[in-house]
């Protein structure tokens, strides 16, 4: 399913709303959610999962090809842990 | 880092502000939004939001884990995981909003 396509089965399902309120309401929700991680915030949705940021420190890797020694800076990653309710809804219809 | 904790009332929120529907009604389609993953992951699909990341279900295989107090074997059962993969957008947006900052802290 795509982003477009959750937006069509959310505008079948709301048929009171405009299609481009629906586009409205789907982008606000994935922006808060990159927004919140942007500030470092953690975005915890009961029953669906967590996102975190996770620091990932600066270290000296290697070029696999060459061996050489080079500088990688410290990043930050987005992680996900998904929710009990959803780890369990994957798993219990087999 | 991980100053605050942003949840539904937040996302719900959010839509309140950036559509003009009612409180009730915004908080019902951040749940509707919701559900509608959960229902395509739990199909089996793959779910892709653009610019933001995708989610998708592996299937693990039977393994045999070691109860890490006792050291026993124990089996661990086939089962389906949910992998989420961030976008290059998103990844950049973090980064380039975090990484000035620690050095300060």
């Amino acid at each position: 399913m795509t982003k477009s396509e959750l937006i069509l089965r959310l505008s079948e399902a709301n048929p009171h709303l405009y299609q481009r309120d629906v586009e409205r309401i789907v982008s606000t929700i994935f922006d808060e959610v990159s927004w919140a991680m942007a500030r470092g915030d953690r975005v915890e949705l009961r029953g669906f999962g967590a996102f975190s940021v996770k620091k990932r420190e600066a270290r000296i890797g290697r070029n696999p090809r060459t061996g050489t020694a080079v500088s990688v800076k410290e990043k930050f990653v987005p992680f996900f842990k998904t929710g009990k309710q959803l780890r369990e809804r994957l798993n219990d219809n087999d | 880092m991980a100053d605050r904790t942003v949840t539904r009332a937040q996302l719900s929120e959010a839509v309140y502000q950036e559509v003009g529907l009612s409180r009730n009604e915004s908080s019902d389609l951040v749940e509707s939004v919701l559900d509608e993953v959960v229902d395509a992951l739990v199909r089996g699909e793959v779910v892709k939001i653009s610019s933001f990341g995708s989610f998708s279900v592996r299937q693990k295989g039977e393994r045999i884990g070691r109860n890490p107090k006792t050291g026993d074997e124990v089996p661990i059962l086939p089962r389906k995981v949910l992998v989420f993969r961030p976008s290059h957008v998103l990844k950049n947006r973090i980064n380039d909003a975090l990484s000035g900052e620690t050095k300060a802290s």
